[in-house]
């Protein structure tokens, strides 16, 4: 196996986790592409793990597991409160910050 | 003491610490200044404890020297083992540097005097990709001497300020600041790595933001400490770039290290001529030096005791001792040795020369006294410039006491005459405040260089640092070392004149518009002008003394012999000078010369006589300007402070600010658009908005200039603000590509 | 070895093509399931890199609690008008340009640094216990701050959520 098959299955994960992030107007499609992000970082800390025969790269990816969780848990929550307040999740009509 | 030097700034910062959280439970914060001036006042005597035992350590060397000196040589490599059992913490063990010179306990320089090594305390800090950072407190004659100075004029204007801000509505404030400010300062002197150093240096930056602004409900004050705040931003740009290129120059951020190598010839001169020049930059900030020097009189905005202590004694010398810890940096990367004129020889020269001839036009006395301060440093600087390491730190020495005096006594003046500092309204005062009139007569005769006060004594040596320093000598510094000479000498008796002879001219009001407004002051109005309170002669006294005696500390050797005390002689340059760097760069120094000495006093002493004739006396040119073009001109010129000012706020900051705001607006339409679909609208108004502001305000040239392009940048960047999280998102995303793009490009 | 990488196409292939339908579905509650097919190949992928604690974490974490958090957050949030609105915004393309130079630069970089190295075919496998004591050992502050984290998320998002 190639140590790139690994890398850049994860940099398309990552690129298209971007263009979610980037593209989709609902909030809770911009929390699910963040996701895929995450886990195409998981991706690679694992493969550099394989490579380098060490075992913080699973550490690493569980760490970042256990962050994903509680960051969906709080993103979840907020995006419920943003619903409650004004009735719509789309991220683009989420402008008060206009300069 | 030498190992534990650091409770000298531990105390003051463990009495910031208390006044913060404890002063006002105590009586209301009315008795909050026996905390810090108990802090500081144990801080002042550890100072002379490690003054005193590092001048026994350096004779101790001496005699050791004395008697082995061969051996000293032959067994250099084995002999650092054997005297240096106390050097324990020393922490260079891991040097790849490990030569017999690093550790040598004892090095002669040219003149045969010897100089103990640093006593260096250190503990690993940070260790980050197998580099490791150390802190510690790194003592040695220029510190030792810092640590003196500081504490001396941080433990009197602590007492100063009991009466000076009596009742102020933010004393607490006032002596948590003072304390944190005198904590920061000698930490910074006390920093054994350049990374310290960055630390303490902006710490005492915060300080002093925070004393300038302390009546910060005047608007003018708030803006003046605004300005010195921003203005030392600009030098701490360089201060950080200059100690980065350091650190790749040398791979350690150690002073010790650093200087080491750059003294045996170790480090490229390449990287030394750029960390030079960036840190001149830092000394041209924080040490007033042109053309960065115009926060220092606008400084003058905070409290008197502050400017004695800060803006005229301690922080403002922060660059020149800066520049002289590093010295080796500037020697090497500016050629000293060789070169006839240099960038720091040319900004201390010019600076001194400049700021000596807008003292003249002032009629605010603290004003007088900043820009005479901002010459005095420019005269350090110019010291350091050319080659004369002793001479400027003889000549901050001496200038902290005097000028902190000086300060003081303004600040007393004004405590007793009305709140005023415009010397306009003074006149007279020297039958009422009579110590006053006295210690500031003194201080200002050491100001002037007047013989046998301290000023004499270490301008003399800068001057003949300049007339033969190096090889060549420095022509050019010495003709601006005399005229300053002569000049400084002619505006303090100016400002004699003004304030205490003649008639008096003020109205003794307590809240008239002063730069002092003390509101909650609950003193009784007096009929006339009165002498202050004893806190605040006291401080006077003391530093009057010091400015007659400080001239001791490094007689030239033929005045000693007149007296038969030939041990007695150059005792600052034998204690204080690190040979052990300055003597493999080869520093010159040059032999008294009466000549020089004569030369000087006679300039001083001519500018005072004119000065006095042209007051007292009423004679020469009055009225001058009224009649003559040229001088009204130059008059003006001078009164505008050459419009330094007017530069930096209309013409510079409108420069920037267009070629940003059409920048801005270029990625608005061509960009911007696009990404954020907002074209439309905005580019409608925008060709309207172009048409307005940008035809409109170029025909109507630079007046208009500054605030039009505030708003058109403004304007221009408030497209980026969209609020919208995925448009942020998508420059963020782009633009870290797009740099990685380059990055990968260039490496 | 080539069962290896005959395993490893048929997941990239799912992962990709699930990843694509993800941020392109018309639908959320579709997306919410295309997210669950690119996690679960995931965490094959993982077992092939003989990280299996990891692939389990993966499961029971991910599509165990995180993809029913994601359902219940559709359905609690699905706009009162139905799916009548589109999910993409009209700046796509600019997202798509993007990820585009995001892509291009990845690839390169990696094309660059790894070119066609090998991964070991006898790599040291590393069991649940070595694991176990990686993160109690070396990371043990790092796992407190980790379990505090998911305490104080907890807490935020009760705070956050709840009707008050």
């Amino acid at each position: 196996m190639l140590v790139n098959q690994f890398l850049l299955l994860g940099a398309f994960l990552f690129c298209t986790g971007v263009y979610g992030v980037l593209a989709r107007r609902n909030a809770v499609m911009v929390l699910m592409s963040i996701e895929l992000m995450l886990n195409a970082v998981n991706i690679n800390l694992l493969t550099f793990g394989y490579l380098h025969n060490a075992v913080s790269g699973q550490v690493f990816a569980l760490f970042i597991i256990a962050v994903a969780a509680a960051e969906v848990a709080v993103g979840l929550a907020i995006i419920l409160l943003i619903y409650r307040n004004r009735a719509s999740i789309n991220v683009d009509e989420l402008d008060l910050m206009r300069g | 003491m030498l190992e534990n030097a650091y409770l000298v700034p531990l105390l003051p910062a463990i009495s910031f610490v208390v006044i913060l959280l404890f002063g006002k439970r105590v009586k209301g914060g009315s008795a909050v200044h026996w905390v810090g001036i108990t802090a500081v006042g144990v801080s002042f005597v550890l100072s002379l404890v490690i003054a005193v035992q590092w001048i026994s350590r350096t004779d101790d060397a001496a005699s050791a020297a004395d008697h082995g000196t061969e051996e000293v040589h032959v067994e250099d490599e084995g002999h650092s083992e054997e005297t240096d059992t106390h050097e324990e913490g020393l922490g260079f063990g891991s040097s790849d540097l490990g030569s017999g010179t690093l550790l040598g306990a004892a090095e002669e320089d040219d003149h045969g005097s010897v100089v103990a090594d640093p006593v260096i305390e250190q503990i690993t800090w940070l260790q980050i990709g197998g580099v490791e950072h150390k802190a510690g407190t790194y003592v040695d004659g220029l510190s030792a001497i810092l640590l003196v100075v500081v504490s001396t004029v941080a433990l009197l204007v602590h007492i100063y300020s009991s009466e000076y801000v009596r009742g102020d509505r933010r004393y607490v404030h006032y002596y948590a600041f003072l304390s944190l400010f005198t904590a920061s300062m000698l930490f910074f002197v006390l920093s054994s790595s350049i990374l310290q150093m960055i630390v303490g240096w902006e710490l005492v930056g915060v300080c002093s933001f925070a004393l300038i602004g302390h009546w910060w409900e005047d608007g003018a004050n708030s803006n003046a400490a605004l300005k010195a705040f921003l203005t030392n931003r600009v030098g701490d740009i360089g201060l950080l770039i200059g100690m980065v290129t350091l650190f790749f120059a040398t791979g350690t951020f150690d002073i010790f290290t650093i200087n080491d190598m750059i003294a045996h010839g170790l480090v490229r001169h390449f990287l030394l001529v750029v960390a030079a020049t960036c840190l001149v930059a830092a000394a041209m900030s924080k040490s007033g030096q042109f053309p960065l020097h115009t926060w220092l009189p606008d400084a003058m905005a905070g409290p008197t005791p502050v400017s004695a202590l800060i803006h005229a004694a301690t922080m403002v010398v922060a660059g020149v001792y800066m520049i002289a810890r590093l010295y080796p940096v500037f020697y090497e990367g500016f050629a000293i040795k060789t070169s006839s004129i240099n960038l720091l020889a040319l900004v201390g020269g010019f600076t001194a020369l400049m700021a000596a001839a807008l003292a003249f036009v002032q009629w605010d006395i603290k004003k007088v006294l900043a820009y005479s301060t901002v010459s005095q440093l420019g005269y350090m600087v110019m010291a350091l410039g050319v080659g004369a390491w002793t001479a400027a730190v003889f000549h901050l020495f001496t200038h902290a006491l005097f000028k902190a005096g000086l300060f003081l006594g303004a600040g007393s003046v004004s405590h007793s005459a009305g709140h005023t500092f415009d010397i306009r309204e003074m006149g007279g005062l020297k039958k009422h405040m009579p110590t006053t009139y006295r210690t500031f007569v003194i201080c200002s005769l050491a100001l002037a260089g007047i013989f046998p006060f301290a000023g004499f004594w270490s301008k003399d040596e800068i001057l003949l640092g300049s007339l033969e320093g190096q090889q060549n000598g420095y022509p050019l510094m010495l003709i601006f070392g005399c005229a300053v000479a002569a000049m400084t000498a002619a505006y303090m008796t100016r400002v004699i004149w003004y304030t205490f002879h003649g008639e008096f001219r003020g109205e003794l009001h307590h809240h008239g518009g002063g730069h002092d407004p003390v509101e909650t002051h609950t003193e009784e109005h007096h009929a006339e002008p009165h002498e202050s309170p004893k806190a605040i002669t006291i401080p006077l006294i003391i530093l009057a003394a010091g400015a007659v005696l400080a001239g001791l500390a490094n007689l030239p050797g033929p005045v000693v012999e007149v007296f038969g005390a030939d041990g007695f002689a150059h005792r600052l340059q034998t204690y204080a000078e690190p040979s052990n760097f300055l003597g493999p760069l080869g520093i010159i120094h040059p032999d008294p010369s009466l000549v020089m000495a004569l030369v000087g006093l006679a300039l001083a002493v001519g500018g005072a006589v004119v000065t006095y004739l042209f007051f007292w006396k009423n004679m020469g040119p009055h009225g001058l300007t009224e009649r003559n073009v040229l001088a009204r001109k130059g008059r003006t010129l001078l009164e505008n402070k050459y419009y330094l000012d007017h530069l930096y706020e209309n013409v510079i900051v409108a420069f920037v600010k267009w070629p940003l705001a059409k920048a801005a607006y270029w990625f608005n339409q061509n960009v911007l658009d696009k990404i954020v679909d907002t074209a439309g609208e905005s580019a409608r108004d925008g060709g309207q908005w172009v048409y307005t502001h940008i035809d409109q305000a170029v025909v109507d040239g630079a007046v208009n200039g500054a605030g039009t392009a505030a708003g058109a940048s403004g304007e221009g960047l408030r497209v980026i603000q969209s609020g919208k999280v995925q448009g942020y998102g998508a420059l963020l995303f782009g633009a870290t590509a797009v740099l990685a793009i380059i990055f990968m490009i260039v490496i | 070895m080539i069962a290896q990488n005959i395993a490893f196409g048929i997941i990239a292939t799912v992962t990709a093509v699930s990843a694509v339908l993800m941020v392109t579905t018309r639908n959320v509650v579709h997306a919410a399931l295309y997210l669950v097919a690119v996690l679960a190949s995931l965490g094959a992928l993982y077992v092939l890199l003989t990280a299996e604690f990891v692939a389990t974490t993966q499961f029971l974490v991910y599509i165990g609690a995180v993809m029913v958090l994601f359902l219940f957050g559709v359905m609690l949030t699905r706009a009162p008008g139905g799916e009548t609105q589109s999910l993409t915004a009209t700046s796509w393309p600019v997202a798509f340009g993007v990820a585009a130079i995001l892509a291009g630069a990845l690839t390169w970089a990696l094309l660059d640094q790894f070119g066609s190295d090998e991964l070991s075919e006898n790599p040291v496998v590393f069991r649940t216990a070595d694991v176990g004591d990686e993160i109690f050992s070396t990371y043990l502050i790092a796992f407190e701050a980790a379990s505090v984290l998911l305490l104080a998320a907890l807490i935020g998002a009760i705070v956050l959520a709840r009707k008050d």
